[in-house]
């Protein structure tokens, strides 16, 4: 039959697209459980740094490292980790968004800004928007090394010993639930040490070989595997949202492709009506 | 039976051991270092090298670190163990890399930061989240 030909094409199409969210919903589905299990494989480590951190502020260290000592704030660098890849909502949006909002603050304030991103969707950002990139790190995968961020921390760690930024944060996409991801903007330099711990009593760590050298040492790799962290647990946040996305893209294309179908055979009953009408018209014409 | 001290063994991306022993050998950047049990506090660098954990069974446990930190607690001793193998001009390499890549996407840009212009995007791009959201309850309801 000739009618609906045109719906016809349209609905093939909307079923095509159908398939192709489906399938990337499903991938997201699998690659959100990987990213939740690295997510908590590196937590142990980021737990005992912290510890570690936590014991040092409480020690009575003969030497102040400048990464735990407060100094007045004339530029602030911010390390932005955003997603490769888009298809994800509104995830980047809504972070770049915050983050916006505290720059003009900032700004508002006269405090200046530099700027490192990790990822595509905030290189190609801030390379619309202008602003003093620093550092950029991209394509980590789905799998990221800590290994590809030392660059970019470094960058900015440098910035920091050289006193061309006063302060560091990190921004980055929270995991709440699969549901709901939370843009973040943490402090990571100079270092807030909690101090609930009980070693109260005066005491220090031998430390081999020079204390500078040691802590140094330990604060860098503190501070990395933070970035690191934020980066696993955006990459999780990543595939949630792609996941809720496409599922919504699916479902919408389920009901677009309902109309169709109902438009469809509309169209067909009135053509079958009229054949009918016609041919009884010519019978009782004869 | 023995003393025991507690060991934890981690690394960024995951944790490699955890659990009690007798003693725990490492190679510090100074030397070979054995702990027993209410070792005095101690922070040092780790050299690439093996990790023993004498176990109190007897046996001993052996891991490899590319090089790392260990802290050491009266009751507690921590690796934190490097994924990456550090050194100086390594870690310079990648800086540089980093660098590189910011600049190339910078060029011919400003570093005066476009806030009129990146507001007017991401307004933009938040209005059609909420014209889809809207969209979609009113396709749910009908």
């Amino acid at each position: 039959m000739a009618v609906g030909k045109e719906i016809r094409v349209k609905i093939k199409s909307v079923q095509n697209t159908q398939k192709i969210t489906r399938a990337m919903e499903m991938v997201a589905a699998s690659k959100m459980r990987k990213a939740q299990e690295r997510m908590a494989a590196s937590r142990p480590y980021a737990q005992k740094m912290r510890n570690v951190i936590g014991h040092l502020a409480n020690a009575h260290p003969e030497y102040k490292h400048p990464y735990l000592v407060e100094r007045p704030v004339k530029r602030v660098g911010y390390i932005i980790i955003s997603s490769d890849r888009g298809l994800c909502g509104g995830l980047n949006s809504n972070l770049f968004r915050r983050l916006v909002a505290e720059m003009r603050q900032n700004r508002n304030d006269g405090i200046q800004i530099s700027l490192c991103t990790i990822g595509n969707k905030a290189a190609g950002f801030f390379a619309r928007m202008g602003g003093e990139v620093l550092g950029q790190a991209h394509h980590l995968g789905d799998a990221p090394k800590l290994e590809d961020l030392i660059g970019v921390v470094k960058v900015m760690l440098d910035a920091y010993d050289e006193g061309k930024i006063d302060r560091l944060y990190l921004v980055y996409n929270e995991f709440v639930n699969t549901m709901t991801q939370k843009p973040t903007i943490q402090q990571m330099l100079p270092i807030q040490a909690s101090d609930d711990q009980q070693l109260k009593h005066h005491w220090d760590y031998l430390y081999e070989p020079e204390a500078k050298d040691v802590m140094t040492a330990l604060l860098t790799r503190f501070i990395e595997s933070q970035v690191y962290q934020g980066v696993v647990e955006n990459a999780a946040c990543e595939q949630a949202a792609r996941m809720v996305a496409m599922k919504a893209a699916s479902d919408n294309a389920g009901n677009l492709i309902g109309d169709l179908k109902l438009m469809y055979n509309k169209a067909r009953q009135a053509a079958i009506t009229q054949e009918i009408a016609e041919i009884v018209g010519g019978a009782s014409a004869l | 039976m023995a003393m025991t001290i507690h060991v934890d063994i981690v690394s960024a991306e995951k944790a490699i051991f955890s659990g009690a022993a007798e003693m725990v050998f490492a190679s510090a950047v100074m030397g070979e270092v054995g702990i027993l049990p209410r070792h005095t506090p101690l922070l040092t660098q780790l050299r690439p090298g093996e990790v023993r954990v004498k176990l109190p069974e007897g046996q001993e446990e052996s891991f490899y670190v590319s090089g790392g930190m260990l802290e050491v607690q009266p009751h507690v001793v921590t690796v934190l163990a490097d994924t990456a193998s550090r050194a100086k001009d390594l870690d310079e390499a990648k800086v540089l890399a980093a660098k590189e890549r910011a600049e190339q996407a910078m060029r011919d840009k400003s570093s005066e930061f476009e806030y009129a212009q990146a507001e007017a995007e991401l307004a933009e791009a938040v209005a059609q989240l909420q014209a889809i959201k809207k969209l979609r309850q009113k396709t749910g309801v009908r």
